[in-house]
Order: C-alpha cells, then sequence, then structure tokens
C-alpha cells in the first residue's frame, strides 16, 4: 500500500526546524547519559549547534507561503521570522545557562532539553492556524516551562514558582480547551480560515461563539500576563532559576504573541468590534497596574516581572489598533524587548554570586565601581526598557503610540505615555542604585563568565543597533511578515 | 543648500560622542590623561564649528549644510540636520562653551573624571543635535538625550539632596516631552492621512493642515515641553533645585540646554503653528512679563549665590520668551542674541562663583565680604560678568534685552514698559549681591588661597572676549541671523498680517556703533 503523503497536506519541507529542534531535544536527553556532570560546557555547545542547524532549515523556506497538514500549520513568514526569534531566544537561554548551572550546582542534562523542547512548542505555535495545533503548541512550551521553573529543587522559591505556574497554566489550558469546543460548536471547524468563514456567513453574533472567543482569549490572557491574570508572574519570574525566567520573560511572550496576531488577524478578523474594545482595555489595565506595581518593587526580579506585564500592555495596544502599522509595531517592540529584556537578565545572572543570587536592589549599589562595564550595560538596557532616546526601547514605544494614534486609539496612547513616565521613575531607579549608591560592605567581585558577558554583548549590541541604527541589518519596518495575514 | 561638501553637522555631533566612548577605557587613575582628552576633544569640536561658522553664508534664510538620509523608512523618519542663521549661533556657543565648562570644572573632576568627560562631551553632542535636527523623531531623540548626561551629572556628582533634585529635573522635563511626543506622531498621521505616507520631516509637515481644535491641542503640548524647559513661569520650579544641586561649573552648560526650549518655540512653535502661536501670544507675554518680575524679587531675597544666579537665569529667560512672542523682527532678533548673551553672561557667573566656593567652599552670600580686595582679578572679571548679566550699555546683554523691549513694545506698550522694571530688579539683586560678597568686611573664609590662575583666566578670556565683542559690535552677529529672522517672521505673517510691524532691514542700523 503506497502512502498518499500530498492528500493528507503533509510537507516535511515545512517542519525541518520543528523537526530538526526535536530530534536536537532527544539527543541532548539521550547524550545527557553519557556525559559526566562537569562537562556541561559539551552539551551545551551541543545544543548550540543543534539550534544553529536548525536556523539554517528556516533559510529555503523563505518567502513561501502555503498552508501544510491540511490547513493545520502555516509556513509563511510570519512563521519563519518568529521561528527566528525563539531559536535565537534559546541559543542566548543555554548559553547563558551553561555557567550559571555549574556555579549554582544544578547542571543536569536534562536542563538543556528542557529548553529545546520548549523552542518546539514555540516553533509550533507560531506556525499555528488550527486551534488543537495552536494548544498542542502551547502545551508542549507550557510543560517544559513548568519544570524548569522549578529546576532549582534546592530552593524553596523554585518549587513553589513551579506549582503555581503549573496550577495557573493548567486552568488557563482549561478554559482554552473549553473556549475551543464552544468555538467548534458555533462554527463547525477548527480551522482558523474555516471559522473566518463561518462568521462571515454568519447572521447576527451567535452567543456560543462569542463566549468561545472569550475563553480563548482569557486563555491567552494568563499566558501573556494581562492585567488581571496576571498575579503568577511576579512569583514564577522571582523562583525561577534566572536563565528560565529570561527564557520565559522574552521567548514565550514572543510566541504566544505571535500566535495571538494570528489568530485574531486571520480567525476573527469579524469579530474586531468585539475583541478590540475588549482588549484594549485589557491594554490599558496592563500598562497602568504593571508600571505601577513595579515602582515598589525592591527585588530587581520582581520589578522586571512587573515591568514585563507592563511591556506585554504595550505590544497588546500595538495589536488592537492592527492594521499594517500595528501589526509592525507589534513586531517591532517583540524584537526590541527580547534584546533589551534578555540582556537585563543577563546581566543579573552575571552579577549572581556562587549559589547565592543577589537579587536586591541593594546588592546592585555601587556596581558601577565594583563592575563598570556590566553596570554601563545594565544602565543601557534599563533605560532602554524605559524607552530612552537611542535605543530600541524608544523606537518601539514610537511605534506602539504610532499605531494606537493611527487606529484612533488616543486615550489609549495618552495612558500608554503617563505609564511610561512611571516606568522612567523605576528603571531609573536601578541606575540611581548603581551608580549613586554607596556600597554596602565589601563584595568580592564576581565577574561575568565568558559565556554570560558574549549574552549581554550580543543583547547590548541590538539593544543599540536596533535604536541607533535600526536600518543597517534588516529592515525591520520593512520585512514582508505580515504577509498572508489578511492585512 | 550648500552642495553636499562637508558634512560639519554630522561630525559636530557625533565628534564628541565618539569622544566619550574613549573614555572608559582610560584608567581612572590618570585624571590628567582622561581631562586633557575629553578638552581635545572639545576643543576640535569647536574648531569643526567655527569652520562651519566661516563657510556660512548670510543672506539667505535657508537651511544650510544640509544633510538627509533615510534613517527609520516604515515610520518615514529621516536624518535630516540643518542650520540656518538662528541655530548657528547657538550650536557655535555650545561647541564653544564645552571647553569652558571643562575648564571651569578642572578641579572639580579630579574625584570622578570619567563620569565628568563622559556626560559632558554627550551632553554637548546631545545639544548640537537638538539645534540642527529638522526631523521631528530626530529632533525628540536629541531632546530627550540631552536629558540623561544632565540627569546623571546632577545625580552622580552633584550636591546633598542630589538624588532628590535629579528626579525632579526629570520627571518636570519629561512630562512636557511625553505629551510632545504625542502631539509630533498626530501630526505624521494627519500626514498620513494627507499625503499618503509617514513623515516627522519639519519641511513636509509644514504642509499639513491642521483641524483648528486639534491644532490647538497639539500646540499646547509642543508648548509645555518647550515652556518647562525654558522654564516659562509657573513651570519654574524645577530650575532652583537643579541648578544649586548641579555641580555649579557645569551649569554654563546647562544655560544652553534651557535655550533648547526657546529655540523650539522658533524653529517648530512658528514653523508648524504660527496660528496657533498668534492666537496664545497675549498669554505668553503675560507669563513671560509675571515671570520677569517675579524671578527679580525672589532673587533679591536669595540668600545663597547659586540661586539667586539660577533666579536671574529665570528672568533672562522669560525676557526671551516675551521677545520670541511679540513676532517682531526686533523682538526675535533680540530674543536669538540673547540667549546667546545668556548663556555667556549667565553661564560666566556660575563660573566665576563656582571659582569663588572653590577657595571660600560656601556659596552664602552672608558668609562672605571683601573678597575683591583679595583677589582683584577674580573681582573685576565678576564684575565685569556681572554688568553684563544686569545689561550694562556697551556691554552684550544691553543689545539684546534692547532689542526685545523695543520688539515688544510695538506690540503691547505695558508689557514692555512692567518688563522693563525687570531690569532695574536685575540691577538690584546683583549689585546688592556683589556688594555684600566681594566688598565690605573681609569675611575671612578662604583666607589664604590665591586669585585666580592661569587656568581659571583662560577659562574666562572666551567669555569676556565675546561680552565685549557682541556688546560693541552686535551687527557682526545680527547680521548673520537677519534673513532668519525675516523668514520666521514672514511665517507669523502669513497667518496674521498685522503682527508684521517693523522692517526687518531696520535692526542693523539701530547698531551702527561700529561704523
Amino acid at each position: 500500500m503506497q502512502l498518499d503523503f500530498s492528500a493528507m497536506g503533509i510537507d516535511v519541507a515545512a517542519v525541518t526546524p520543528i523537526m530538526v529542534l526535536g530530534v536536537l531535544g532527544m539527543a541532548v536527553l539521550v547524550l545527557g547519559l553519557f556525559v559526566g556532570k562537569d562537562q556541561g560546557g559539551l552539551l551545551a555547545g551541543f545544543c548550540l549547534g543543534g539550534l544553529a542547524v536548525a536556523a539554517a532549515t528556516i533559510v529555503p523556506l523563505l518567502g513561501s507561503h502555503r498552508s501544510a497538514f491540511a490547513g493545520m500549520m502555516a509556513v509563511d513568514n510570519f512563521y519563519l521570522f518568529f521561528a527566528t526569534i525563539s531559536i535565537a531566544v534559546t541559543a542566548l537561554a543555554v548559553l547563558l545557562s551553561a555557567t550559571y548551572l555549574d556555579r549554582t550546582g544544578l547542571a543536569h542534562p536534562e536542563y538543556y532539553g528542557l529548553l529545546v523542547f520548549g523552542a518546539v512548542g514555540m516553533l509550533v505555535l507560531v506556525s499555528a492556524s488550527q486551534l488543537v495545533v495552536l494548544l498542542l503548541g502551547i502545551e508542549l512550551l507550557s510543560l517544559s516551562l513548568y519544570v524548569l521553573a522549578g529546576f532549582a529543587h534546592t530552593r524553596l522559591a523554585s518549587e513553589e514558582a513551579a506549582l503555581k505556574y503549573f496550577l495557573l497554566g493548567s486552568f488557563s489550558a482549561g478554559l482554552l480547551i473549553y473556549g475551543i469546543a464552544l468555538i467548534y460548536g458555533a462554527t463547525g471547524t477548527l480551522d482558523y480560515a474555516g471559522i473566518a468563514k463561518a462568521i462571515k456567513a454568519q447572521q447576527g453574533l451567535d452567543p456560543m461563539l462569542l463566549i468561545g472567543m472569550g475563553l480563548v482569549l482569557v486563555g491567552f490572557a494568563f499566558k501573556l500576563s494581562f492585567v488581571p491574570f496576571h498575579m503568577w508572574v511576579p512569583d514564577v519570574y522571582e523562583g525561577s532559576p534566572t536563565p528560565v525566567t529570561a527564557y520565559m520573560a522574552v521567548g514565550t511572550k514572543a510566541a504566544v504573541f505571535a500566535a495571538l496576531v494570528r489568530l485574531l488577524s486571520t480567525a476573527f478578523p469579524g469579530l474586531q468590534a468585539e475583541w478590540g474594545p475588549v482588549l484594549a482595555v485589557l491594554a490599558a489595565l496592563t500598562v497602568i497596574v504593571g508600571n505601577v506595581a513595579a515602582v515598589r518593587q525592591t527585588n530587581i526580579k520582581r520589578l522586571l516581572g512587573y515591568s514585563s506585564i507592563s511591556h506585554a500592555g504595550y505590544v497588546l495596544m500595538a495589536v488592537v489598533a492592527g492594521g499594517g502599522i500595528g501589526n509592525d509595531a507589534a513586531l517591532f517592540y517583540l524584537v526590541a524587548y527580547t534584546v533589551m529584556n534578555f540582556g537585563a537578565f543577563a546581566v543579573i545572572v552575571a552579577v549572581s554570586e556562587g549559589r547565592e543570587e543577589r537579587l536586591e536592589l541593594s546588592d546592585y549599589a555601587g556596581l558601577a565601581k565594583r563592575n563598570p562595564w556590566l553596570a554601563a550595560a545594565m544602565a543601557i538596557f534599563m533605560l532602554s526598557l524605559s524607552g530612552a532616546p537611542f535605543t530600541a526601547g524608544f523606537l518601539g514605544k514610537l511605534y506602539v503610540f504610532s499605531a494606537a494614534i493611527q487606529g484612533g486609539l488616543l486615550w489609549l496612547a495618552l495612558i500608554g505615555v503617563a505609564t511610561s513616565l512611571v516606568a522612567f521613575y523605576y528603571y531609573l531607579k536601578v541606575v540611581v542604585v548603581m551608580y549613586m549608591a554607596e556600597p554596602r560592605g565589601e563584595r568580592a567581585t564576581f565577574g561575568p563568565t565568558f559565556s554570560m558577558a558574549a549574552v549581554v554583548v550580543v543583547a547590548l549590541f541590538f539593544t543599540l543597533q536596533l535604536g541607533i541604527l535600526p536600518g543597517l541589518f534588516v529592515n525591520l519596518s520593512q520585512l514582508p511578515v505580515a504577509q498572508g495575514l489578511g492585512l | 543648500m550648500s552642495g553636499s561638501a562637508f558634512p560639519f553637522l554630522s561630525v559636530l555631533i557625533i565628534l564628541p560622542v565618539l569622544g566619550s566612548l574613549v573614555v572608559p577605557f582610560m584608567s581612572r587613575n590618570r585624571a590628567g590623561q582622561i581631562k586633557g582628552w575629553a578638552l581635545l576633544v572639545s576643543l576640535v569640536t569647536l574648531a569643526v564649528a567655527g569652520a562651519m561658522l566661516s563657510a556660512f553664508r548670510s543672506g539667505t534664510a535657508d537651511m544650510q549644510f544640509v544633510e538627509q538620509a533615510p534613517w527609520f523608512p516604515g515610520l518615514g523618519i529621516s536624518y535630516h540636520l540643518g542650520v540656518d542663521g538662528i541655530s548657528l549661533l547657538l550650536v557655535v556657543l555650545t561647541a564653544l562653551l564645552t571647553p569652558v565648562a571643562l575648564g571651569a570644572s578642572w578641579r572639580e573632576m579630579e574625584s570622578r573624571p570619567k563620569e565628568y568627560a563622559v556626560f559632558l562631551l554627550l551632553l554637548e553632542a546631545g545639544m548640537i543635535g537638538a539645534f540642527v535636527a529638522l526631523d521631528l523623531v530626530l529632533f525628540f531623540l536629541f531632546w530627550e538625550a540631552m536629558l540623561i548626561p544632565m540627569y546623571l551629572i546632577i545625580g552622580i556628582c552633584g550636591g546633598d539632596r542630589r538624588i532628590y533634585a535629579a528626579f525632579k529635573f526629570f520627571l518636570y522635563t519629561a512630562v512636557g516631552s511625553l505629551l510632545m511626543l504625542l502631539a509630533i506622531i498626530g501630526l505624521a498621521v494627519l500626514y498620513k492621512g494627507q499625503a499618503g505616507q509617514y513623515s516627522f520631516d519639519l519641511v513636509q509637515l509644514q504642509t499639513v493642515r491642521v483641524p483648528a481644535q486639534l491644532g490647538m491641542w497639539m500646540f499646547l503640548a509642543f508648548a509645555l515641553a518647550f515652556a518647562i524647559k525654558v522654564p516659562v513661569f509657573p513651570f519654574h520650579a524645577w530650575l532652583p533645585d537643579a541648578y544649586t544641586q548641579a555641580p555649579t561649573a557645569m551649569l554654563v552648560l546647562a544655560t544652553m540646554m534651557v535655550k533648547v526650549g526657546a529655540y523650539g518655540f522658533l524653529r517648530f512653535g512658528l514653523t508648524l503653528f504660527p496660528q496657533q502661536m498668534v492666537s496664545v501670544a497675549p498669554v505668553f507675554m503675560v507669563l513671560a512679563v509675571v515671570g520677569v518680575v517675579y524671578a527679580g524679587l525672589v532673587a533679591i531675597v536669595q540668600k545663597d549665590i547659586v540661586r539667586l544666579v539660577a533666579y536671574s537665569s529665570v528672568g533672562h529667560m522669560a525676557f526671551i520668551v516675551l521677545g520670541i512672542f511679540s513676532f517682531t523682527a526686533q523682538g526675535i532678533s533680540g530674543a536669538t542674541l540673547q540667549m546667546l548673551n545668556h548663556s555667556i553672561s549667565t553661564g560666566g557667573l556660575f563660573v566665576l562663583v563656582a571659582m569663588l566656593s572653590e577657595r571660600t567652599k560656601t556659596t552664602t552670600i552672608s558668609g562672605l565680604g571683601g573678597l575683591a580686595s583679595r583677589w582683584p582679578v577674580l573681582g573685576a572679571l565678576f564684575t565685569l560678568v556681572m554688568f553684563s548679566s544686569a545689561g550694562l550699555p556697551g556691554l552684550n546683554g544691553f543689545v539684546g534685552e534692547f532689542l526685545i523691549l523695543l520688539g515688544a513694545f510695538q506690540v503691547q506698550p505695558v508689557a514692555a514698559v512692567i518688563a522693563g522694571t525687570g531690569v532695574v530688579l536685575a540691577a538690584i539683586y546683583l549689585l546688592w549681591m556683589f556688594q555684600r560678597t566681594l566688598h565690605g568686611a573681609d569675611c575671612g573664609a578662604g583666607q589664604g588661597m590665591g586669585d585666580l590662575s592661569r587656568r581659571e583666566v583662560l577659562t574666562l578670556v572666551p567669555l569676556v572676549a565675546l561680552i565685549l565683542w557682541i556688546g560693541l559690535f552686535p551687527t557682526s552677529l545680527l547680521g548673520r541671523m537677519e534673513s532668519s529672522v525675516a523668514g520666521v517672521v514672514s511665517q507669523v505673517e502669513r497667518v496674521s498680517p498685522a503682527s508684521f510691524r517693523a522692517q526687518v532691514t531696520e535692526i542693523p542700523q539701530l547698531f551702527q556703533l561700529d561704523r
């Protein structure tokens, strides 16, 4: 008997990056059995090689515009763009973890495997054009993260983080599944294109469809930490091992946002009048609560946790504003957020000493004297996060506010501006502490290792490049990324 | 346009930035080397600025040394620079004041040479950028970029309450500028609606038709940002705190930074919102007059020289605002000239106060006295700079204030008369301070310290030279700005012919002292 691949829509080429990553993840697990605990560097190197291969398999797909597996997955530039980001973030996380794990005594080979499986989840997520595949991607990513969050099993906080994340994560997954079921009930299909068609054909609004969509959006809101679904963020970010926090804060956010944009623009464009205002209010709440709550934080990871909530709000503003510029803005902001936030977390990792992490703001007092380079890098990341000129963060905010005003959401832009001001306050607080406060007692300087420094340098480079010469490599604003999303 | 010869403006911005990038690699323990390097960079920048000054052609209102390239095409942001007669002298003066600030801070820099050098050079780059940017986003970038080094200078190198002052300074200025950012975006969005694509280019945005009411809101957003920066009364609360806490010698550059606000009214306010500028002019004239009198009265009762000079600075800036909002050629020429004068004389006062307090360790007026007889050179220079600040005829301050009052008188005689009392108040507070600190019984503070060193005198020479030069030969500067001022006034004339009251050609003839 011959299998007819084409009838099933099986398109191996489309999923090569995903397959490479999957194989890589399993290979790491197996290899981990033969590698000694003190040879973590070997595994990390192997991971990086595999990730490079995965990234290389993206290249031949560029510019394609098709759907694979009977409409379950979309193969377009949007997918490839976010796949690249996901792989890059994973690579950075591997690099950042390598020496961190040795320092903190957490070196277990499974760690790398989980990071790579998380990347598989991200790639599935960003290509999903069918609700079940979407769920699959989210769960694949989340399962890896649940374990990674609790990886620092010697610390109670890490266990607590894992448990909290798991409970709330599975709760939101439940809502998501229920929403998917209702949407299926209302439209008779799980396929994004099919759902859009069904909505168009409907007369009036089907409450079942609306509730279904609402539940799916709540599921997303949990994952993306929109207020009021953000409660888990500070604890989880604080408790997780710092490289995992970085991976979670940056990678997850980019991938899930990509999935959200695809869902809204291909499945629910017909319901924009319904989801638009709701998400606009969520965006406003998210930037307000995220920024205001960050002001009181004295723990740097919690501070960045709240700040990441607020950044999700800014991206959501762009998504709500919609249109070509809205999606471009969301894209640019996500890239900017990725580099600057990852950089900040990398500095936190580098500042940690041995098994002890240095997470209180007061630990940063006088960092400028102890390690001027690290302090300067952190200052630039903080300034960029706050949207200061000539950094990636400024152009990101400019882009988002432009999108909001273009979309007729002046009130949202005003809230965005007002909250940016609050943001200035707490990001500058970190700079103030580093430069203007005297260090408390003498501390041995524990400089960054080579791999940590590499991550900081890469993040720093792109933070400044995007801010000073945004057109240098790829002109993010002119990539045909959104093509095929019907924008 | 003067062809695509030498990219003066980019070089002027990039030189200090590159110079500052080298500093972190130098050894902290060799302060002399770091200071020497910063001075060298600032002097090379000054040389470039001087070359640009001589290459500048007077007699045209066009932008010169224009550079234009796409920067972020997705949003239509371009790298668009240019200078005209108004911004030219501001740029050159900025380049001149940076080495002066370095010279004045020479000893203060010993403790933190790297920070001083880096922030100072970045501040210079930011200010020059703001004066020459012709793209609104670019302008905004430089505008904000000036803030950060200034904030850090105050916060790191400042006095006891430095962190409070730094935050206050930052928050005040940030509030205004973020609303301006929204207005800038609003203009670009309107432009897209009318021309089909985004643009932040000043020249292109001039053509946008803005609905009247929306235009007023947008203008107010711009005006708030500029007014806080200037600062126009009642937005001045950040200034005395920031100035007292900042390292005093640095203030010579801070006096230049507030000029960006006044310059913003001229360049962006009048170009983009001439109609709105005209309709709010009465309000601003009143605020300016109130500012002049208020600052004068408050300055009289100050117990600290730095605070006194800070309030006198508020008064001077109010004069400039008065000149701008008269929309007469005299008023605007006077305001532009006064922008230079203020930095020269108030900046000079700050430098002198810094030198004085280096010796006496205090700036409290009651703790000082009889210093002129002990340090005659310091006393003599202090006298000259103080008279320049008070607007004594024959020195630079007089020319600017006279033109401003002349301009304002044609439009609002009452305003001009009341503002005129500000000149008297200035004489009162300056002379009284002068009498109490430099004359009278010897206070004993700083006994045994010498008079001004050669380095300190050298620092003050350019300022003194300018005070005399502008006072005696004002036409040499007025001539360069004449055409651009006429251009600005004609923008107002387009929307409100009645406000165009004076012939531009009259101005140089008013000051034929050099013939």
